[in-house]
């Protein structure tokens, strides 16, 4: 019985104050006759509607697919680059003081700049914008992963003759692991922002570009779905992003724990 | 590190520099790229000249400046007061965890169409969004800050019944000081990411209004000289943000040990 209790405490504090803040969106909104802030049951009436299979399919299932392909581009390419500035310590140092501007660059006018040369219709150049936004973090803090290797273990790897192969797959990558997922955890969140924003310019089909349309045919509550359902996607990457990092870095978790009880 | 090969990593650093704008240069100059589309570094420089001699570059700076710092002392303040009651009241954790667990990683991006909506191209667009972004920053850190105070401590300064005030002052605020400033710091770069958007996007006045402006009017080298423009401001905004975080925690055993 105590665990019944104990879920039911859970429960509790898990709803509790959504409940509450869902309850006033609704009270507050019901009799809402202002064009901003439509009634709650309004929106929830819209949603079904507004997004149905053609919405999803051509506008919202894209939209993701050109942040997967952009953001894998650049979990590759920042990683193996990555790996390969921060092995060596010349080319580190040669190459930081580059790196750390083009990071600070603020990823959002990466999109005029690549509106230069191709113009900015199709999905090709919405993908280089996503990849290039999500490069920088993911590169830098694989280089600052592979920088704080253990040397032991490095060295011990060369003595025992590990095969290149392994030294890199099990030693460095391993090792640098941590610090990559928090390099892809930043570059998750702006891999979204730009995958909506890319849609703002030159594109009239795709998650960004149907919320700023409805936006503009003043269709409010039609925009506050479109609202949420980013917000639920942004909840939803950010799950399946712990999920999967969860299970990566399972032997981390353990080591560190090892680490603190000795 | 002694000093040698910090000089030879400043140096390289130069180099790699340096080698960066050789190839802007090389690359439209030799036509492996078209001039139209990358312009070479000595063009983007001279439009960069000019423009610093502009009056309204300035003014557009300023507006990009004063709208992220705005919006990030604002950002900054409630998250800090909002971190340290939640953290430090245990009912008010557990309750909010969930809500804040959902709304932190709703992309600030979602809100552009209602803030147009409401306030249209006014700064008041853009602060909505740095404030929104920011604040999730700084909030989380600061609970991770509170949540790390030793219990011993605490259980220490109740046996010596501390007051409300003295507890915040002298216990919870040097133990989540570190972590303050670490969501300073992540908080800093986020709001310029978002002044920028909004100013891009919707148009709110500042640098990265010029540089959508200069891109459709054909202005080629103007918009690569505004984007690097930016670009140092972000490095500056970075460094900044390091140096205070060294400064204000030069007593703290993870800066301590640097030296």
């Amino acid at each position: 019985m105590t665990t019944v209790a104990t879920w039911g405490r859970q429960l509790f504090w898990l709803l509790a104050l959504p409940l509450v803040l869902l309850t006033l969106w609704w009270v507050a909104s019901a009799d809402s006759t202002s064009i901003f802030w439509p009634p709650l049951s309004t929106i929830l009436e819209a949603f079904p509607q507004t997004w149905d299979a053609d919405r999803i399919v051509n506008d919202a299932l894209p939209s993701l697919a050109r942040l997967g392909i952009g953001y894998a581009l650049a979990l590759v390419a920042g990683v193996a680059g990555g790996i390969l500035v921060g092995l060596s310590r010349t080319v580190r140092a040669l190459c930081e003081p580059s790196m750390e501007f083009f990071r600070a660059i603020p990823p959002p006018v990466l999109v005029p700049v690549i509106a230069l040369f191709a113009g900015y219709t199709g999905s090709t150049s919405k993908i280089v914008t996503i990849a290039l936004g999500c490069l920088w973090p993911i590169l830098l803090n694989t280089v600052e992963g592979v920088r704080g290797l253990d040397e032991v273990q490095l060295d011990t790897a060369r003595v025992y003759r590990f095969r290149s192969r392994t030294r890199l797959l099990q030693v460095v990558l391993r090792g640098a692991s941590p610090q990559i997922a928090a390099g892809a955890r930043q570059a998750l969140s702006i891999g979204v922002i730009l995958m909506v924003i890319s849609e703002l310019f030159g594109a009239n089909r795709g998650l960004g570009a149907s919320i700023v349309q409805f936006q503009r045919a003043f269709a409010v509550p039609e925009m506050w779905t479109g609202i949420i359902l980013l917000g639920l996607i942004g909840v939803a990457l950010a799950g399946l992003f712990r999920l999967v990092e969860h299970r990566a870095l399972a032997w981390y978790r353990g080591v560190r724990r090892a680490d603190r009880g000795a | 590190m002694t000093r040698a090969p910090r000089t030879r990593d400043a140096l390289l650093g130069l180099t790699g520099l340096a080698l960066v704008v050789a190839v802007v240069q090389l690359l439209p100059t030799l036509g492996l790229v078209d001039p139209a589309y990358l312009p070479p570094a000595t063009e983007m420089f001279s439009a960069l000249a000019r423009e610093v001699t502009e009056a309204s570059f300035w003014t557009q700076l300023g507006e990009t400046l004063r709208g992220w710092a705005i919006g990030l002392a604002a950002a900054m303040v409630a998250g800090v007061l909002a971190g340290i009651v939640i953290g430090s009241v245990d009912f008010l954790r557990k309750l909010t965890a969930s809500t804040i667990e959902f709304l932190r990683p709703i992309p600030s991006v979602a809100l552009i169409p209602l803030v147009v909506l409401i306030y249209g191209s006014k700064p008041a667009s853009a602060l909505v969004l740095v404030v929104y972004a920011s604040f999730w920053q700084v909030l989380v850190q600061v609970l991770y800050g509170v949540a790390d105070v030793d219990p011993v401590v605490r259980d220490t300064a109740r046996s010596y019944r501390f007051s409300r005030r003295a507890l915040v002052r002298r216990v919870i605020w040097p133990t989540a000081l570190p972590y303050v400033l670490t969501g300073f710091r992540l908080a800093a770069a986020v709001a310029l990411i978002l002044e920028i958007t909004a100013e891009l996007v919707i148009g709110v006045p500042g640098l990265g209004n010029a540089i959508g402006v200069a891109q459709s009017s054909g202005a080629v080298a103007l918009t690569y000289a505004l984007v690097i423009v930016v670009g140092l401001v972000g490095v500056a905004v970075n460094l900044g943000a390091r140096t205070i975080e060294r400064r204000a925690l030069h007593w703290h055993a993870s800066i301590r040990r640097d030296l």
